[in-house]
């Protein structure tokens, strides 16, 4: 409304045709700057292809039973890092965000713990477990743990106190409150948590398995790499990055789900990445 | 017994020293490889890192993330206030920036290799290209989120272009800006270590890696603890700049409780009205928006 | 002294069958130095049509000019009041830097500003003030520095959009006063848009009322009340009950003719 007067030009047919246009446009002429810099020499093509050449890689790579092994190795340890982040995170954030004392308990503990790069751990992980699957997944939930278990831990000091008073007035126990008045009010924030949490997980497996060998996408990745197959390493990245944005994006709608009903909603909350 | 501090100090320290003491004792008589003695872990801490390995490891590393992190808060910043100051470019380059920040960054590294090469350069370039976007996106957010009413404030006095940019437009969008850059903050300290990790002769990453390598256990874990500490302390540093540097910040959303000089902040409909512009509660739920890396 | 012309203004967002037409027509002049209030409906464009005249928002058809010159930005005679103050004073400046940014942006000298904000922050009561932030103010006050704001910036006329309808009944009636009084001082033209009946009867030379939507003006009052005015003796005038009846069923009138749905 603030720009100028568009006499006789509908804005709003204009914004939708910019809706589908300019993504398209964005995204092609990313692609044909990654087509042309490596033929330019704005890139070394020795070890950078034209993206024509990691795209027919990559047709070639989705064929193939190696690759989809891979992704649900990858996806396996991620499934599970987030279930057990979910279930440390969550119990714990609550029990320490509704309780002064809990609260005070953990809290230098968790400072001290959270800032902590979680690939610093990797050398002892693989003391501990090798190249086992186990390593990607303890890895990951170090990592996961802490959006969840500070989310759950804001949700619940945010309870509206009256609400509370009021499940109380009405003789609920403290299992009728957490379910019917506590966790749903969380609801919110919980969802926050878990797609902060998903796309770590998912950043932390593929990393132990590329710093490690243990298998899975990233340890393709690495062979790619070690053995000079650019096009092959370029195209397994790119895997990444999509199954990266298929968490995120699923995970968003999920939060926007569980934030469609929340006072806190608001229609121009989509913006934030 | 929360009411004195001497309370609320015993209440912070008990699990912390809880769980050192219990480490301590658990380790003291173990015979496994995988959990050494701690104070064998305490000697070799002493051993490599005061100050032995300091400056051959420690000021490289912390050399190459100050500059990685650097450029990527600069590049993020100046970046994001021109996409985010123009509409149609944000729209256009959604889907890429969605996309390239969903790459799980350790991933750059191998890229990073073949096309930089191996030297400190290298280690740089990853730090920026995968800590860029935390910034970035945040950046874009904040400058596009301004308040309008501000905007028009601004412009019914007049006040142009350039005095809008760095009076108004970029003070609105510093609170985003800075939870993008705490973001960024993890990111680039753990993409300092797996650099090292992986092709390095020197570094923080390097030295925990080749004490692992040659069964070096209590030298290992030494190692993690300092990068453990060099994450707090950097942390820590962030958090206290920041708190200076946006005092006016909380003060605005009223967590400020009481000023020294005595008086409580407004309370009203005017401060409700800000509040549902960043409330807390949004503030929180930005944090690491962008694919955080505890 | 200023005159604003407001003439054939009408403003309509989207184009077919989106259309809506926020202002129909609108045509007004302010006198010199008379504080005009324009009151309406609540959802008649009121703010649109601030908007307008600011020359914040091109419209769609007409014209605005101040003293025959075309408005197509804000004028540098021309200083606005908000109604958020929140919105519109900077929390990251203190109250005297708020002040002191149009002035710099106008490229004041640095004496001259300090002088004109001092000044400005004196006549609101807030001279003590000036090094605290706005979030250390109450919302009277705050409102306050929003007008030292416009009264620094040395306007012929100033325009106020629903100033004082985000604080209470008291502070209300307090910064009503200020206004009048600055206004007296100064001989300021005021253009003031509000939804308070008591308000507009109370500060107006004049009383504009504007239609329920598609906007336009529906009748001009004018207030023969005597001045000063003041919140006691002048609400309890025959005049006073009966321009504030008058003006009431106007808009009255025009709420009922609303469709249901707005």
């Amino acid at each position: 409304m603030t720009d100028g007067p568009s006499p006789r030009t509908s804005r709003r047919a204009r914004d939708r045709v910019e809706a589908v246009v300019l993504p398209v446009l964005g995204v092609a002429v990313t692609l044909a700057a990654f087509e042309v810099a490596p033929r330019i020499g704005l890139l070394p093509r020795s070890s950078f292809p034209p993206f024509s050449e990691i795209f027919a890689t990559l047709t070639d790579l989705v064929t193939t039973a190696e690759l989809w092994e891979a992704v649900l190795d990858t996806l396996d340890a991620w499934a599970r890092a987030l279930a057990i982040a979910t279930l440390i995170g969550v119990p714990l954030g609550l029990a320490i965000g509704s309780n002064h004392i809990g609260a005070l308990l953990s809290r230098l503990t968790i400072d001290f713990l959270r800032p902590i790069p979680s690939v610093a751990l990797i050398p002892i992980l693989v003391l501990v477990y090798g190249t086992r699957p186990s390593l990607k997944v303890t890895l990951a939930v170090f990592g996961a743990t802490f959006p969840l278990l500070f989310q759950a831990m804001y949700g619940v000091a945010d309870v509206d106190p009256v609400a509370k008073d009021t499940g109380r007035a009405f003789g609920m126990g403290w299992w009728a409150r957490l379910r019917h008045i506590v966790l749903p009010s969380c609801a919110p924030y919980l969802a926050t948590g878990l797609r902060i949490s998903a796309s770590v997980a998912l950043i932390l497996v593929v990393t132990g398995e590329y710093i490690v060998g243990v298998p899975g996408l990233g340890a393709e990745v690495l062979v790619a790499y070690s053995s000079g197959a650019f096009e092959r390493m370029y195209a397994l990245i790119v895997v990444a990055g999509l199954l990266g944005l298929l968490v995120n994006l699923g995970f968003h709608a999920v939060e926007r789900r569980a934030l469609s009903w929340h006072p806190s909603h608001r229609p121009d909350e989509g913006a934030t990445a | 017994m929360t009411r004195s501090w001497i309370g609320r100090l015993v209440l912070l320290l008990v699990v912390p020293v809880a769980l050192v003491a219990l480490w301590w004792w658990t380790s003291a008589e173990s015979g496994s490889v995988y959990y050494p003695p701690l104070s064998r872990i305490v000697e070799k801490l002493q051993e490599d890192w005061l100050f032995e390995q300091v400056g051959s490891d420690l000021v490289p590393s912390l050399g190459r993330f100050t500059a990685g992190y650097l450029i990527a808060a600069l590049t993020g910043i100046a970046l994001g206030t021109l996409i985010g100051l123009a509409p149609r470019v944000r729209r256009a380059s959604q889907p890429v920036t969605e996309f390239l920040r969903s790459i799980p960054p350790p991933l750059l590294l191998p890229f990073v290799l073949v096309v930089v090469g191996l030297g400190n350069a290298s280690k740089i370039v990853l730090i920026v290209l995968g800590s860029v976007w935390p910034v970035l996106l945040n950046t874009i957010d904040g400058v596009h989120g301004v308040d309008p009413e501000t905007l028009d404030m601004a412009r019914s006095f007049g006040i142009g272009r350039r005095m809008q940019l760095t009076r108004v437009i970029l003070p609105a969008a510093s609170p985003k800006i800075a939870v993008g850059m705490r973001t960024s903050l993890s990111v680039a300290l753990i993409l300092m270590v797996i650099s090292e990790m992986q092709a390095s002769t020197n570094g923080l990453g390097f030295q925990v890696l080749s004490a692992q390598r040659s069964f070096d256990t209590a030298g290992t874990y030494a190692g993690v603890i300092v990068i453990g500490v060099v994450g707090l302390v950097v942390n820590l540093g962030f958090l206290v700049a920041e708190g200076w540097i946006m005092r006016w910040h909380r003060g605005a959303r009223g967590l400020l409780e009481d000023t020294q000089r005595g008086r409580r902040p407004a309370r009203g409909p005017g401060a409700r009205a800000r509040d549902a512009t960043t409330t807390p509660r949004d503030e929180r739920r930005m944090v690491g928006t962008t694919g955080v890396m505890e | 002294m200023t005159v604003l012309e407001i003439d054939g203004v009408s403003k309509t967002y989207g184009s077919g069958d989106d259309a809506f037409a926020a202002i129909a027509e609108v045509t007004l002049t302010t006198r010199p130095g008379e504080v005009l209030c324009i009151v309406g409906p609540s959802g008649c464009g009121k703010t649109t049509l601030l908007r307008c005249a600011s020359g914040l928002m091109p419209p769609t058809a007409g014209s605005v000019r101040l003293d025959e010159r075309a408005v197509t930005a804000p004028p540098r005679s021309m200083a606005l009041v908000f109604q958020d103050y929140s919105r519109s004073l900077l929390p990251w400046m203190s109250i005297h830097d708020n002040v002191v940014l149009p002035l710099k942006a106008a490229r004041v000298a640095r004496g001259e500003r300090e002088r004109l904000a001092s000044e400005a922050l004196a006549s609101v009561g807030l001279d003590p003030l000036g090094r605290r932030y706005p979030w250390q103010l109450s919302g009277g006050m705050q409102q306050r520095a929003a007008i030292a704001r416009a009264l620094a910036y040395q306007p012929e006329i100033l325009l106020l959009d629903e100033p004082f309808a985000s604080v209470d009944a008291q502070t209300r009636a307090d910064l009503e006063d200020l206004l009048l009084e600055v206004w007296n001082r100064t001989g300021l033209t005021v253009l003031l848009v509000t939804h308070d009946i008591d308000e507009a009867v109370y500060l107006g030379s004049r009383i504009v009322v504007l239609s329920a939507s598609p906007t336009r003006v529906k009748e001009t009052i004018d207030v023969d009340l005597p001045r000063p005015r003041d919140q006691i003796g002048t609400k309890e005038l025959p005049g006073f009950a009966h321009l504030r009846a008058s003006v009431f069923a106007s808009i009255k009138e025009e709420s009922l003719r609303r469709p249901v749905d707005t």
